[in-house]
Order: structure tokens, then C-alpha cells, then sequence
């Protein structure tokens, strides 16, 4: 005798398939919902921006006529503070996570530096802001330069380089480790032979991650001092500097009709460069990606 | 067992994990260019004190070595000795095959070339292949994935791997307890060939390969009051068929372990 009666059974089987489908039609909505809303937004922008992307306005400085306006200065500022973020993220944050899971492993201090590492990663941008302008602008002297802007936006996504780092290398198996030594590699060849390929993959996932963010990022070099208007491009690491996130923010902020379609044009700029730089690391990412495998 | 000419030698060796003692007192003695099988139940320390001869536990924060081990002589445990040195001289293959996400040439070359060498790396490469009988099998691929081979062939690469740094002495932790009979047979076959110029000892759950395979064995244990402790050491032939402890008969016919 079954512990369970045939007509429970059948009355419980028939609820659990439709609990199954129901909850398979929840996510597929959710689903619906996240790509409707993106699809909109998209519509939207480009129906309101096309009709300003044109050459002129790739290659034209901010201008008090709408129509005259352009987004040469915030686009090469933006490229320019992004690649120096992403360059010494990527260094501090590569060398901070070996440290931590190489050299300091299982250490006290190592937890508890990664514990705090994490928590960085939710301080509001604006802190990095105010912590960049009395660093890098005030006391190194650098100004409200491309260079401190950089730096600034280096500090913020600092925590999410050395998490995904620190990751990455947590994951490399300790018998590719036990078997480099066995052979005598010292430390520093096990660290550059062995661990730094192996987990190089999974670090430059943290670098795209930490270059969206960085693109995307406004509240930060407004607090440092980056300029809303500027009619020049960076012509050194100690030049002035405008980004495409607070052009954009200057532009909506107008009344004029012509501004506004200049800051959705500027928000397709935007998102094209995002995608050509995270295509960029996609592409490091999979030369990096061991061929061995398997 | 007066005869035997050492090549390694365990002095009053303990080895403990911060204050817990996992191997006790061993005292032993290593044959040159013999076979010596340490064999004993899970957790008597088999492995702990195979890691010993090459300083693989330096690698464990927590493990504290006391006594001496000496290599021709030579405290591997002495003030000035460099680990990376000692295991340059004196290999290791592991338990599950760990073959590096590399090529096959590149796997056999890594040892050489991150310890300098400068000489014909091609060659040595194929006479390493050849001396771990995988050389047949893999002269058409070399630049294939070493992930790509079976997992007995995976264990041969690693031993190539190992001898293409010309140690002197080459330490086995449970070489076979991964693969298939088949491959088993292969692994002891070649063990047996390379006793002629090197030194091996291995580790091993399996008391008919100890028996068929080494000139020599060891036999640790545990009880209550001692972890890892050695009971009886002498020529397998001796061990398998007439030891002198009641303990290692007890073991050796499968009374426990």
C-alpha cells in the first residue's frame, strides 16, 4: 500500500505541472518586461537623437545653439579618463588580488582586507568623488585634470576589478599550483606562469564590468571638478575635461527642444562607445581564454 | 637490510598540522635506485611524510616539520637549503593526473625552461616522452592539449613531465588510484623500468601493487594515542609474505585498513 492515495497523488500532480507552468510564464514575463522597457527606451532615443547623429555632431564642441551643438569634447574626454580608469584598475587591482590570495592567503589581515574590499564596491560614487578632488586635484596637484579624473574613476571600480580578480584566482586549481612547484618554480614563476593565464579570463570580466561602470559614471567628476562645458579636446593627461554622461545631464537640463535631441543623440553616442570598448575586451578576453582546455 | 645504500633517510621525523601530530618518529631509510612503497590504513600520514622528501608541505601554512631528512647526507630540512632547489633534484607525481592546461610539449618543457635550461629542449623533450613510454602515442600531437589525452596517458605525461628535469628521486603519491587496471599496468611497468636509474618511492591503498612493485616497504599506522607512525619496514618480499609485527600481518591480510 503507497503512503500516498491515488486520487492525492493525481490531485497533487496535477497542481505541481501547473505550479511548473505557471511559474515558467512568471520568468518568461519578467523577461518581457526588462527587454520591452529596453526596447522603448531604444525606440525612443533613436527616434528622437538620429536626426542629430551626423558627422558634425561627432566633430563640433558644446555650442549655445542647439543645432550647432556637438559632443567631440565629452566623447574623446570620456574615452580618454576611461582608458586611463580601466589601465590602473586593472594593474592595482590585479596586483591587490594576488597579494591577497597568493602571498597573503588565509591571513587574518587578507580576510579582512577582502571583507571591507567588498563593502567599498556599494560607497556611494559621490564619496570617491570628494575623495578624488581633496587626492588627486588637491593634494598631488594634478588639477581637474583627464589624469585625476582617471584616477577617481580608477578608485571606484577598484573594488569590482580586485573581487573579480581575487575570484578568478581563487578558481585556478591548486593541483596546476602543487604540480608547477613539484617542478621547482619558485613563487613568481608559479604566479606568472600558472595563475595569472589561467585566471586572466575571469579578470578581464571584471574590467569590462569596471569600465561600464566607469563610462556610465557622472556624480563622481562633477564632485571633482570635471567642467560641463568645454570647447576643446584633451591635448595632455593635465588638460581640462568633459565626459559624455555630464554633457548629457548639461543638455537635458535645457529648455530648448533642439538640446534635448542632442542629448538623446549624445546617449547613442554613449552607448556606442560602451559597446566598442566592452567589445575590446571581450576580444582580449577571448585571446586570453585558454585553448587548452579540454 | 644492512646493504641497502640510502639515498634518503628519515631521522626522528614528525610532521605536525598546527598542534595536531600527523606523522610520528619516523625513521627510514630509502633505497637507491630501488622501489620503496610506503603503504597503511586512510590518515596514518602516508602522504604527509611522502611530502617531506620534497618539501611540499612548506606549501601548507599550517604543517610544522621536526627532525631531518637527509639527502645524500644533505639536511633538506637544514638552514640553508631552498625548497625550489630540493624539488628540482627529487620529483613528484600526484594522486589524480594534473597535467598543465599547456600542450604536451609545452608540459615537459615547463620544467626545464623555468629552471633554465639551455640546451636542445626538442630532444629532451621526446627522450622524457620515450623514458614514460608515451612517446609512440603522442609523437603526432605533441602540440595537442595535454588536457586532450586519457587519463592513464594524462599519469605517463605527468612522470615525462617530472623526468625531463633529471631528478634523482622521484616520490609517487597514489599514482594509480585514478585510472583503470589497464592503465595501472602501464604506470607499474614503467615504474619498474625507471628503478634502474632513479630512486622512486610510492604511495599506495593498494597492498597488491606494494607487493608487485617495490623492492621495499613501509608500513605506518594509527592507533589512539599515535597518528602515523611506522611499525615495520623491511624488503616487500619479507613484508608481504612473513612480517615480523602482528599488526602489519593483520593489515596485510585485510583484518583491518
Amino acid at each position: 500500500m503507497a503512503v500516498i492515495s491515488q486520487t492525492d497523488f493525481q490531485k497533487g500532480k496535477a497542481r505541481r505541472k501547473w505550479m511548473g507552468r505557471a511559474f515558467h510564464g512568471l520568468c518568461l514575463l519578467s523577461v518581457g518586461i526588462a527587454l520591452t522597457m529596453l526596447a522603448v527606451l531604444l525606440v525612443y532615443l533613436l527616434i528622437q537623437g538620429t536626426t542629430r547623429i551626423n558627422w558634425s555632431f561627432l566633430t563640433s564642441f558644446a555650442s549655445r545653439h542647439p543645432d550647432q551643438a556637438g559632443i567631440k569634447a565629452a566623447m574623446f574626454g570620456s574615452i580618454y579618463v576611461v582608458i586611463i580608469a580601466g589601465v590602473v584598475a586593472f594593474t592595482l587591482g590585479v596586483a591587490t588580488a594576488l597579494y591577497l590570495e597568493e602571498y597573503a592567503a588565509r591571513s587574518k589581515f587578507a580576510r579582512l582586507a577582502k571583507i571591507n574590499i567588498a563593502n567599498l564596491a556599494g560607497v556611494p560614487s559621490i564619496v570617491y568623488g570628494i575623495l578624488g578632488l581633496e587626492i588627486f586635484v588637491r593634494s598631488l596637484y594634478l588639477g581637474k585634470s583627464v589624469l585625476a579624473g582617471g584616477f577617481t574613476l580608477a578608485l571606484l571600480v577598484l573594488p569590482i576589478v580586485i573581487v573579480a580578480a581575487s575570484e578568478a584566482i581563487q578558481a585556478v586549481p591548486p593541483s596546476l599550483r602543487e604540480g608547477a612547484y613539484a617542478l621547482g618554480a619558485t613563487r613568481w614563476q608559479v604566479v606568472w606562469r600558472m595563475v595569472i593565464p589561467q585566471a586572466m579570463p575571469g579578470i578581464m570580466t571584471g574590467v569590462i564590468l569596471a569600465v561600464s561602470r566607469a563610462l556610465g559614471e557622472t556624480a563622481p567628476l562633477i564632485a571633482m571638478g570635471a567642467l560641463t562645458f568645454v570647447p576643446f579636446t584633451p591635448d595632455s593627461p593635465f588638460s581640462r575635461f568633459t565626459v559624455l554622461p555630464i554633457q548629457i545631464f548639461n543638455w537635458t537640463s535645457r529648455p530648448q527642444e533642439g538640446f534635448q535631441e542632442a542629448a538623446a543623440a549624445g546617449i547613442i553616442v554613449l552607448l556606442v562607445v560602451l559597446l566598442v570598448m566592452n567589445a575590446g575586451a571581450v576580444i582580449l578576453r577571448a585571446r586570453f581564454q585558454n585553448k587548452w582546455e579540454g | 637490510m644492512q646493504d641497502l645504500d640510502p639515498i634518503l633517510q628519515a631521522r626522528d621525523l614528525s610532521v605536525y598540522y598546527d598542534t595536531k601530530k600527523v606523522v610520528t618518529d619516523v625513521n627510514l631509510d630509502v633505497a637507491r635506485n630501488r622501489i620503496t612503497s610506503i603503504i597503511g590504513p586512510s590518515g596514518s600520514g602516508k602522504s604527509t611524510l611522502l611530502r617531506c622528501f620534497n618539501r611540499m608541505n612548506d606549501l601548507i601554512p599550517s604543517a610544522r616539520v621536526e627532525g631531518q631528512v637527509l639527502f645524500d647526507g644533505l639536511d633538506l630540512y637544514g638552514h640553508n637549503v631552498d625548497p625550489t632547489e630540493i624539488r628540482y633534484l627529487i620529483g613528484m607525481v600526484f594522486q589524480r593526473p594534473n597535467p598543465f592546461p599547456k600542450s604536451i610539449y609545452d608540459n615537459v618543457a615547463f620544467g626545464p625552461r623555468i629552471n633554465g635550461f639551455k640546451g636542445d629542449i626538442d630532444e629532451l623533450v621526446e627522450r622524457s616522452l620515450r623514458r614514460a613510454a608515451l612517446w609512440d602515442e603522442v609523437k603526432d600531437r605533441l602540440k595537442t592539449s595535454g588536457l586532450s589525452l586519457s587519463g592513464g596517458q594524462q599519469q605517463r605525461l605527468c612522470i615525462a613531465r617530472a623526468l625531463a628535469v633529471e631528478p634523482s628521486v622521484i616520490l609517487m603519491d597514489e599514482p594509480c588510484s585514478a585510472l583503470d587496471p589497464i592503465a595501472t599496468l602501464a604506470i607499474e611497468e614503467l615504474m619498474h623500468e625507471l628503478s634502474e636509474d632513479y630512486s622512486i618511492i610510492i604511495v599506495t591503498h593498494n597492498m597488491q601493487q606494494a607487493a608487485r612493485v617495490s623492492h621495499y616497504t613501509a608500513f605506518l599506522m594509527v592507533e589512539e594515542a599515535r597518528v602515523g607512525f611506522m611499525v615495520e619496514f623491511g624488503e616487500s618480499r619479507k613484508i608481504f609474505t612473513n612480517p615480523e609485527d602482528e599488526r602489519t600481518e593483520a593489515y596485510i591480510t585485510g583484518r583491518f585498513g
